[in-house]
């Protein structure tokens, strides 16, 4: 495995543990406590907007824990150079990650119009945001090993 | 066309075509097709023309 897809899979298990991590906090600090804040919207807004700054934050450690342990581990640097296949292959990640979260989004709008309750719309925008950005580091993975 | 290029090793044509050795792997298996640009850097280091340097079978890109 080459440090090209090491980074994504490092990438994937950040956010998997980053969603959950987030998930947990939010549901004990909050949810658990008092429930009804589910159908505060300013709840809602605010889960999403800090989720943005931790994700980044959280995503930066974890990429410089992994380049000191890779440099360790392999004595080898990660290569900061991305040509024209790198770029490729990010675009094509791109267009997925775009492509699943619209679908989410027209799901969120279903549930809305369904009779859920708001908070369900809530809910499938996150749960879809992680699920296009994991869905787009396996197919990156997936063009970096069998080409297209 | 590496070996008879003074046996040049696929990091050094990665390094002389300003790509990443995994791109050059890639080129060499079929699993990626380079653009034009580097298509034509890779011909310049063997010295070669660029149909020497690489072919393309119409017929089976036509039955994909």
């Amino acid at each position: 495995m080459d440090n090209k897809e090491k980074q994504i899979l490092v990438t994937i298990i950040s956010m998997v543990l980053i969603f959950i991590c987030y998930s947990l906090y939010i549901y004990n600090k909050y949810i658990a406590v008092n429930f009804d804040i589910v159908n505060d919207f300013k709840f809602w807004g605010k889960a999403f907007l800090i989720l943005i700054p931790v994700t980044i934050i959280a995503q930066i450690a974890i990429h410089i824990v992994f380049a000191i342990i890779n440099k360790i581990v392999t004595n080898e640097d990660m290569s900061t150079l991305s040509d024209e296949r790198d770029k490729l292959i990010e675009l094509k990640g791109i267009r997925i990650s775009h492509g699943i979260f619209t679908a989410g989004f027209l799901l969120s709008m279903i549930t809305l119009v369904i009779g859920m309750p708001p908070y369900a719309m809530f809910i499938t925008l996150f749960a879809s945001g992680f699920v296009s950005a994991i869905v787009s580091g396996i197919f990156k993975i997936y063009f970096y090993r069998k080409g297209f | 066309m590496r070996f008879h290029a003074d046996e040049m090793t696929q990091q050094e044509l990665a390094d002389k075509t300003g790509v990443t050795r995994q791109t050059i792997v890639a080129i060499e298996n079929g699993k990626y097709s380079p653009t034009l640009e580097l298509a034509f850097r890779i011909a310049i280091v063997f010295k070669s023309p660029l149909e020497e340097v690489f072919s393309f079978n119409s017929e089976e890109e036509l039955t994909k």
